[in-house]
């Protein structure tokens, strides 16, 4: 019986409600050490000098002279170092690391740090200091802004934001028989063995990295516990025996990463009756103090910066700048939440300026196939930008309620968006992902590196092979992700897993299908033992992409959304109320219906927090509102009814037609939210929007 | 470090543990009674991943001192011994995800009442985040529990 489609019973078993399920900080090991993290308490200077204020008996203690190999955590870049040597760029840098078999001893030691300290630099807009610079042109937007009937022009920002994973970061380093073994919360286990390779070098060959249970990630989990890993190695290494490091919440949300905030400008050209001709667009992202992956979030944002429109003449310039502030990186949607917030409430400025109305706007001007995008991709037929557009309006019957809420304090707003699944451009082509299948007694099990982080990993992938395969469900197992049993299946990133790591499993079990021929798992095995298919992904030949001038298919396919959002607005105190959401999402087709759903309910949620609550407030480079209490992500009772629309356009390089869909539901709410505020009259163009800042930007019309 | 020795009935046993007076109760469970089903997402009251039941009443037991159950009825995730019909809905429904709020969010479930409306359930999970689901997959594992109607947008699959 098919399982693709269904919403079959899932592959996590029953742990997870029981308590059974290990998540990092319920492991221990014999004889375990605790791991604490020195950080720098300014934001740029120079160390002068350590000292160790408590009697360091019993105590591992590990700088950056410990270090075996390089000092630096091999990603983009090699610019950041595991621990600071002498320069300070950020608050809250690792200096020197602790461990313990006593917490209470552990917590209480107390080091002095003496800097010489260096003014800091702060504002992105003052950074010379330039990552990463990318200009997309396509036709010659100067001179068809010359020939507009219309410009509209606008500036939009879009702040930090946390990813609040329940579960904070945590990490175990365990001596085992000629090597070490690291027991994680990680999304990406492989890119933790790149780093610690370089940290190790040729000296300690044997690492591996074990994927616990992880209490969510959403891009969090991505660079960043390769950091903690090497912590926790280098004190191992140093002791001679396990250490676990668990972050709390305080210092996960002072130390680690955080969406990159952004500064959009658009100058856009239009014919009088609301052809868009002319798209100039400028994108500005606050990297931080280091590299990490800002290079492709703002590769990302601004492939996404146009939105889903068609325009000739279009220029898309970004750069990513250093700044005194701990490093952004991967965070669901990775660049494009920031810039296609950005073109949706530009586009209903323009809808105002023009007198035209929002969606009769997006009709004139969305994509559709044969179209082609910012970066001159000829979009297929699984473009569905139209059908998630109607779909909306219709559902929500959009037109009336705007026009009917009009000078009320209820208000309804929509949002258009679209995401590229999977690596940009050549990407997957380099990447090289790999996926396996082994024979068992009773069936097949998956071994690959992408990771169950609550997006249904293994459910969706064990479903696809089921189906491929044409085995009971019940007969397919999902290998834990060890790095020395699993395939590198790339990291479980960019909406991939699915429609990348899942079209290779599909691909795996149609050649073991093969091999069998005929003959159930149990019978070849008797007749001819064991069997493994591995296979490498091979992305549709059609794929061009030229990655000086940002050129060509950007992506394989996108998904497509429209959301619409209802709300009221307490008119004295500017306090906003999410009323109902309507998130019509088309991604191909679900694999597992209720997972998909949970995939866009929760995207959704974190796009409203994002869009209204979230705000980071950094004071003197570092986050200084760093606990939950006031740094509120939606609870119960701030979010509104989700009414999901799941529209099917099957894309036909995927598995059993599946796009990525993970960050696609984060994109759209923040938009909609900000054009809903301002058809009452409210000029926001600025996120998270506040009450304060919604009351500077005028009065209820 | 003074320890005192702290009697109060967990999960239907009665268990005797020496701890300082000012140890969380978090930690007592998951350290001394090895149940590491009770899990930590703040450490400040603030998320809910670590409630328990003491005395039938849910409370969060990172900011609960251990002296202060002396002589009550704690209950944690493990105290339903994986038989309560919750927590294969939450499976069932999606109302788990990553699961680490999981246990927090089922113990804080069971103060509801026989028939809930939406906004009763919303309230009594209001002290529990979850970042992961935006929610309306555990509106649909609880009020499937309770035998309630489950309202069209909380989206039946
Ligand atoms: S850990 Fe107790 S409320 Fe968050
Ligand atoms: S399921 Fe992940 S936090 Fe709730």
């Amino acid at each position: 019986m098919a399982a693709v489609g269904k919403s079959v019973a899932r592959k996590d078993g029953i742990g997870k409600a029981t308590g059974g399920a290990k998540y990092a900080d319920d492991l221990t090991f014999p004889g375990m050490l605790f791991g604490r993290t020195i950080r720098s308490t300014i934001p740029r200077g120079r160390v002068r000098s350590v000292k160790l204020d408590f009697d360091t008996a019993g105590f591992t203690i590990v700088d950056h002279r410990d270090v075996p190999a390089k000092n630096a955590v091999d990603l983009m870049s090699q610019d950041q170092p595991f621990l600071v040597e002498t320069e300070v760029r950020h608050m809250a840098e690792p200096i020197l690391l602790l461990a313990h078999e006593d917490k209470e001893k552990l917590s209480a030691a107390r080091v002095e740090i003496e800097y010489d300290e260096e003014a800091p630099l702060f504002d992105p807009e003052q950074s010379t200091q330039v990552f990463k610079a990318i200009d997309i042109v396509k036709g010659d937007v100067a001179a068809a802004l010359a020939k507009a009937d219309v410009i509209v022009e606008g500036t939009y920002r879009t702040g930090h934001q946390e990813h609040i994973y329940i579960e904070p970061n945590g990490v175990i380093a365990v001596p085992e028989d000629g090597g070490i073994a690291i027991y994680g919360s990680v999304q990406c286990p492989f890119y933790v063995i790149k780093a610690l390779r370089c940290m190790l070098g040729s000296a300690h060959p044997n690492v591996r990295v074990i994927q616990t249970e992880t209490g969510g990630g959403f891009g969090g989990k991505e660079e960043y516990p390769s950091i903690i890993a090497g912590h926790a190695v280098l004190l191992a290494l140093k002791s001679g025996r396990p250490v676990k490091i668990i972050y709390d919440r305080v210092e996960d949300m002072v130390a680690t990463t955080k969406r990159h905030p952004a500064i959009v400008r658009h100058r856009t050209g239009l014919t009088r009756d609301g052809k868009l001709v002319a798209m100039d667009v400028d994108v500005l992202l606050d990297g931080g103090a280091y590299v990490t992956l800002s290079p492709t979030v703002l590769s990302r944002g601004c492939i996404h910066a146009a939105g889903p429109y068609s325009c000739d003449d279009t220029r898309i310039q970004g750069r990513a700048v250093f700044t005194n502030t701990p490093p952004n990186g991967a965070f669901r949607g990775f660049g494009a939440p920031q810039t296609e917030f950005a073109v949706e409430v530009h586009m209903d400025r323009i809808a105002e300026q023009l007198g035209i109305d929002p969606v009769e706007l997006r009709r004139i001007n969305a994509l559709r196939p044969g179209d082609r995008t910012a970066t001159g991709q000829t979009l297929r037929d699984d473009c569905s930008a139209h059908m998630v557009l109607e779909e909306a309006v219709k559902r929500t019957d959009f037109t009336r309620k705007r026009r009917e809420y009009r000078g009320t304090n209820r208000t309804i707003g929509l949002s258009l968006f679209y995401h590229g699944a999977g690596f940009t451009g050549a990407g997957e082509r380099n990447l090289k992902s790999k996926a396996r299948l082994e024979l068992t007694l009773t069936g097949v099990r998956i071994a690959t590196g992408s990771t169950e982080i609550g997006q249904g990993t293994r459910t969706m992938h064990a479903q696809i092979v089921t189906d491929a395969l044409a085995i009971p469900y019940e007969s397919v197992e999902v290998a834990q992700p060890d790095t020395s049993r699993v395939a590198d299946s790339g990291p479980t990133v960019a909406s991939r897993t699915c429609m990348v790591v899942g079209k290779i499993l599909e691909e795996c079990a149609l050649e073991m299908k093969e091999k069998l021929g005929g003959l159930t798992p149990a019978e070849y095995y008797a007749r001819s033992g064991g069997l493994t298919v591995e296979r490498m992904y091979e992305p549709p030949d059609w794929i061009q992409w030229d990655d000086n001038t940002y050129l060509g298919d950007a992506y394989a396919t996108y998904g497509w959304g429209c959301d619409v959002v209802e709300l009221e607005v307490d008119p004295d105190t500017y306090e906003v109320r999410p009323l109902r959401i309507t998130a019509v999402q088309e991604f191909g087709r679900p694999i597992h219906p209720a997972l998909a759903r949970g995939q866009i309910e929760g995207g959704t949620a974190q796009g409203m927090g994002y869009a209204l609550l979230e705000r980071v407030v950094m004071r003197d480079g570092a986050m200084a509102n760093s606990t939950l209490t006031n740094y509120t992500i939606p609870t119960t009772l701030d979010m509104p009814e989700v009414d999901v629309v799941m529209l099917e356009n099957p894309y036909p390089g995927g598995p059993f037609g599946a796009k990525g869909l993970g960050e696609l539901p984060m994109d759209g709410p923040a938009p909609a939210v900000v054009n809903a505020l301002r058809h009452m009259g409210l000029d926001v163009r600025e996120i998270p929007a506040t009450p304060e800042l919604i009351a500077a930007c005028g009065t209820i019309a | 470090m003074r320890y005192d020795r702290v009697k109060f009935t967990l999960n239907g046993a009665v268990r005797d543990v020496a701890a300082p007076p000012a140890a969380r109760l978090i930690d007592v469970l998951r350290e001394e009674c090895g149940l590491t089903g009770t899990k930590e997402g703040c450490g400040e009251g603030e998320c809910g991943a670590c409630t328990v039941l003491v005395d039938g009443e849910p409370v969060c037991s990172c900011i609960v001192p251990v002296a202060q159950v002396a002589g009550a009825e704690v209950t944690t995730i493990e105290g339903l011994n994986g038989e309560h019909p919750l927590q294969k809905l939450f499976m069932d429904e999606v109302g788990a995800q990553c699961g680490i709020c999981t246990p927090g969010m089922i113990m804080a479930a069971l103060s509801l009442g026989p028939a809930p409306s939406l906004d009763d359930v919303r309230t009594a999970l209001a002290g529990n985040l979850c970042r992961c689901t935006g929610y309306s997959a555990i509106y649909r594992a609880v009020m499937k529990w309770r035998g309630m109607p489950i309202p069209e947008t909380a989206g039946a699959t």
